[in-house]
């Protein structure tokens, strides 16, 4: 929506790359444009040629479960929101006949004489981001899948579950139409699966498959969900907490079982599964539900071909864990998918991280051919010009329509004073509704709008937007939530949920009235960042400011660069992590354009998004010295710690030095010198203190720290034995060809279950570990020669600075970013941004992209050189104070100070600096300050308005 | 005893960084709680002042919620 709003992006669909030649800096891409046969500019997207188009089209949007037709649109949020032609399944461009769309359509946009077109672009750098493909039918067939109707895909299942699905959102077997019952899930089918030479884990389809059961458990409390599955790899942020939640509230169960087949039996399908111990198990279920594995793109071989590319073996692209965008093809970047099966948020940072790497490449040309968004002219509001409101009621597909009474709530602002137009619409965000709120606008010549919807927090700029585009200022708007508000958290009572929408609303068109236009300020940026950090987070992030032109200073605690790396040694490939440290850390010395300043610390910071203002001590022998820095954004790449565990599976840590943490062990194996660097025997402990014990989550890394480790142990000394007692061996991605590695290399995992933990005991000279071991069925005793324990990851200090930069921190102690999907790596205040551990647990790789993408973020407001203000912000009246500085004293950004006013002396507001909180206007002994939107009118009407409904509700 | 069941109309007074989040945040995780609050959205609670209160008390509010 927002890149199809965006002046500075152009979309070409349906077009197809045929050839890049060039260099960084100079490319050509000559690219194919298929024909749509619509025309973009006339289609209203109204879909009257999809009701006239007379053949049916299997719908690919809907994974094939509905029907279509030849003529349409996938979704009705699609951008562009443009209908099209599918050339393979109609009638006139298959059989020359037909043709009846072309009269059924009012703004005669169809047009059957488009020809495909190629064009050539000069570009400077390209991001490949084709996304990911299917996994073949084969892998699925052993389930049943195309046998049997109520065997589905996760995706097909995604889209049983969604409103605009097949069922409307209901889910029902295909079969029959009925609601089941009881539903299986099967996991990694096509991924971790030799069969079909996926041997990678495509790390999403354990979330998703737990998200999907308990989306349907909300539709049916009643039903009964089990998950089969190897190892639950929720290694993400929270994600631990997510599982429990599925497992603990919504009754879903987890067992550990490879799934041989399923079969039809009678109206259901019966599922043959081997659990560890090598029991057997059957089971009838209504529907199973397979979670399909991402693959690589279809394309990804001619993508190959085409710009010369390298692919690794599994068709993905060939990157490398120190730059992990770049692929082999300088000017050539990957961002999602595309370079490793990965989620939204990890797929979100990355083209963020991608575009930024791009703008670098590109910098000369930096500002040439930007389109500026230019609006109509703001229609000047007449003084006593009598509030003319639209009320537009949205549906939200079913979210709202599914318990709110819409059509009623519509009607019933019918005769509101004020209210000239009000209608309802499906989903009023969508960019077909955007032009219908404008036309009305103009048609109607609105000069307020009132939106019952969603949240402003996520969509009043949205609306805004529109507003603009329809020449009225921002301001005349007000947004009533009735859909978090409402009808998601009164589920169950719809007619009261219909009342309170309709009080909601009244309220919001009360305010409406008294509502006026507020003007657009701007403050400019002081064109420099602070990277609080100078791990190799931090410094990478500098280096890619750097690369944009901009400059940076580095704050560090210790005395010399380098953070938690320091402790590292290699990579699962075998990379050196210290000749990574060491150039990066050259690069950031030599950069003229970074400052470091170490055995630093931020002692205070003021200012605002584009001004801030750090005090930074830094620690000269016994003294400290204090300096001040101005610049425009901060970018926090505090870091984390290995973990010291207390407790290691519910009891005390035995004091031992045979006892180490990975980290040691990996210490110990790199150095080339140490005799019997590789113990003869060595038993690894995951998740000692993480997941339950001081930790409750999953710290992401120490799965593939582990089987890394074990490697190396097998490579300086193969007879030497390694045990890994493991919960769920999390070596998602392509890690899961090293686990495969180690297991054929004679490492061995035995799982362990929370209620049968290990017992660990030792003293100076003898450690000994007790753990059952499933196949065996009994418990083993060994003595190691050495135990290492997976400690997990702690980030570093994060409460100070938390306080001082106000910004918050999750349960666990780590920053809590703004969006999880949308705004990974900004923080909630303006200007701050977020990467590495301070964020999560993560490997280095994943590190690396988070600190490109958090310099991206925060080069926009240092390229574009200004920040909007918050119209919203507090205007005083300077008639009214009588300058007795109440206001000065109770506001807490310092937003207020008094000028001198011929003899007197009067309060007024900084702008940039207000955060609009209104405490100064609750207080004004003379009423002298008002809050723009939220004025006292404003509000007292809003009031009012309450109590009419209180008198609405008695009848 | 009365038959009536007690159904106060509370108003509330939202702030948007904190309380009206947190509403959000409700909604998307789909906890349900009683239809008898009505909302007002303010920048901060601050901007609450007490004549509001005693205006919503007026015009007929059983209870006003802060939130904060």
């Amino acid at each position: 929506m927002e890149a199809g709003r965006s002046p500075n992006i152009e979309i070409l669909s349906n077009a197809d790359l045929l050839a890049l030649e060039g260099k960084p800096g100079e490319f050509k891409a000559k690219l194919r444009l298929r024909p749509r046969y619509i025309d973009a500019d006339k289609c209203t997207a109204c879909g009257l040629c999809t009701t006239y188009c007379p053949r049916h089209l299997a719908d690919s949007y809907n994974e094939g479960l509905d029907f279509t037709r030849p003529i349409h649109i996938d979704y009705p949020q699609a951008v562009p929101a443009t209908y099209y032609i599918d050339p393979e399944a109609c009638l006139h461009l298959k059989y020359d006949t037909c043709k009846i769309c072309v009269p059924t359509c009012r703004s005669n946009a169809i047009d059957f004489s488009q020809k495909a077109k190629e064009v050539t672009l000069d570009v400077g750098a390209v991001i490949l981001s084709p996304g990911f493909g299917r996994v073949p039918d084969s892998a699925l067939e052993k389930y049943s899948y195309g046998q049997h109707p109520d065997v589905v895909t996760s995706i097909e299942f995604e889209r049983l579950l969604n409103p605009s699905g097949p069922f409307m959102g209901e889910v029902r077997c295909l079969s029959d139409q009925r609601h089941p019952h009881k539903i299986a899930f099967i996991q990694c089918v096509g991924s971790r699966d030799l069969g079909c030479d996926n041997g990678y884990c495509s790390s999403v389809c354990c979330m998703y498959a737990i998200k999907e059961a308990m989306v349907a458990k909300e539709h049916d409390p009643e039903c009964e969900i089990t998950v089969y599955y190897m190892d639950l790899r929720t290694q993400g942020k929270d994600f631990d907490a997510a599982k429990t939640r599925a497992e603990q509230q919504y009754g879903i169960k987890f067992v550990r079982a490879k799934v041989a087949d399923v079969m039809p039996w009678r109206k259901n399908l019966k599922l043959t599964y081997a659990t560890l111990d090598g029991t057997h198990g059957f089971e009838a279920y209504d529907m199973v539900v397979l979670s399909v594995g991402l693959d690589a793109p279809a394309s990804a071989r001619q993508l190959a071909e085409i710009t010369g590319i390298e692919l690794n073996k599994y068709d993905f692209c060939k990157t490398d864990a120190f730059n992990p965008l770049a692929t082999s093809q300088a000017g050539i970047l990957v961002a999602g998918a595309f370079q490793g099966p990965k989620d939204i948020p990890e797929s979100v940072t990355q083209s963020s991280a991608a575009a930024g790497i791009a703008s670098g490449l590109i910098k000369a040309q930096r500002g040439k051919g930007v389109v500026v968004k230019t609006y109509p002219t703001e229609k000047v509001l007449g003084k006593d010009e009598e509030p003319r409101i639209g009320v537009f009621v949205c549906h939200c597909g079913i979210n709202i329509a599914g318990v709110v009474d819409v059509p009623k709530v519509d009607d019933y602002v019918k005769d509101m004073p004020g209210v000239v137009f009000h209608a309802q619409s499906l989903y009023s965000c969508s960019q077909d509704a955007q032009k219908v709120i404008k036309e009305m606008i103009q048609l109607h010549n609105l000069n307020r709008v009132v939106i019952a919807a969603c949240s402003p927090r996520t969509h009043e700029p949205l609306f805004q937007e529109t507003l603009k585009d329809a020449g009225l200022n921002r301001n005349m708007f007000e947004m009533v939530n009735i859909r978090d508000h409402c009808s998601w958290v009164h589920a169950n009572e719809p007619e009261l949920a219909t009342n309170k929408s309709m009080d909601l609303v009244r309220m919001g068109i009360a305010k409406a009235r008294h509502i006026q236009p507020l003007p657009e300020q701007t403050v400019p940026v002081t064109r420099k960042a602070v990277v609080i950090g100078g791990g190799i987070a931090g410094m990478t992030a500098a280096l890619s400011l750097a690369e944009q032109g901009f400059h940076t200073s580095i704050i560090e605690k210790n005395d010399r660069l380098g953070g938690q790396l320091l402790n590292q040694r290699y990579t699962l490939s075998g990379a050196s992590t210290a000749a990574l440290l060491e150039q990066v850390t050259e690069q950031v010395n030599k950069n003229k354009l970074v400052d470091v300043l170490t055995s630093s610390r931020l002692v205070a910071l003021s200012g605002f998004v584009g001004n801030f203002s750090t005090v930074v001590a830094t620690r000269k022998g016994k003294a400290e010295v204090e300096q001040t820095i101005d610049h425009g954004v901060i970018i926090i790449a505090t870091g984390g710690r290995d973990h010291q565990p207390a407790q290691v599976l519910g009891k005390p840590l035995p004091k031992s030095e045979l006892i180490i943490t990975q980290q040691a062990l990996e210490q110990q194996l790199a150095d080339t010198k140490g005799k019997g660097r590789a113990p003869k025997s060595v038993v690894m402990i995951q998740c000692a203190g993480s997941r339950g014990d001081d930790l409750v989550y999953c710290s992401k890394t120490c799965c593939i720290q582990a089987v890394k480790n074990s490697l190396k142990i097998k490579e300086i000394s193969p007879e030497a034995q390694v045990i890994v007692l493991y919960r769920d061996l999390r070596t998602y991605g392509f890690a899961e060809d090293a686990y495969l590695e180690a297991r054929q290399k004679g490492v061995i995992f035995i799982p362990y279950e929370l209620a049968k933990p290990p017992v660990l005991s030792g003293n100076a000279k003898k450690v000994e570990v007790v753990f059952y071991d499933p196949i065996l069925r009994e418990e083993v005793v060994f003595n190691p020669a050495l135990v290492v324990l997976s400690v997990g990851t702690v980030p570093e200090d994060t409460e100070e600075l938390s306080k001082l930069l106000k910004i918050p921190v999750n349960s666990d102690k780590f920053y809590l970013e703004a969006h999880v999907k949308l705004r990974p790596v900004e923080m909630p205040v303006a200007g701050v941004f977020l990467c590495g551990l301070a964020h999560a647990p993560k490997p280095l790789d994943e590190i690396i992209v988070q600190a490109q993408a958090a310099a991206a973020k925060a080069a926009i407001p240092l390229v574009r050189g200004e920040v909007d203000v918050e119209p919203i912000v507090s205007n005083i009246d300077k008639d009214k104070c009588i300058g007795c500085k109440l206001c000065v004293s109770l506001c807490p950004y310092q937003a207020i100070e008094m000028v001198k006013d011929g003899k007197l002396s009067k309060a007024q507001t900084i702008v940039a600096s207000c955060k609009a909180c209104g405490i100064c206007a609750a207080h004004c002994p003379t009423f002298a300050i008002s809050m723009g939107g939220f004025t006292n009118e404003q509000i007292n009407s809003q009031i009012e308005a309450f109590g009419m409904a209180l008198e609405g509700a008695v009848k | 005893m009365s038959k009536e069941v007690f159904n106060p109309k509370i108003l509330g007074f939202l702030c948007n960084w904190c309380c009206y989040a947190a509403a959000d945040a409700a909604g998307v995780s789909r906890y349900q709680y009683p239809p008898n609050l009505r909302t007002i959205r303010v920048m901060c609670t601050g901007r609450i002042d007490p004549a509001f209160v005693m205006r919503g008390f007026v015009e007929g509010a059983a209870g006003i919620f802060a939130g904060g």
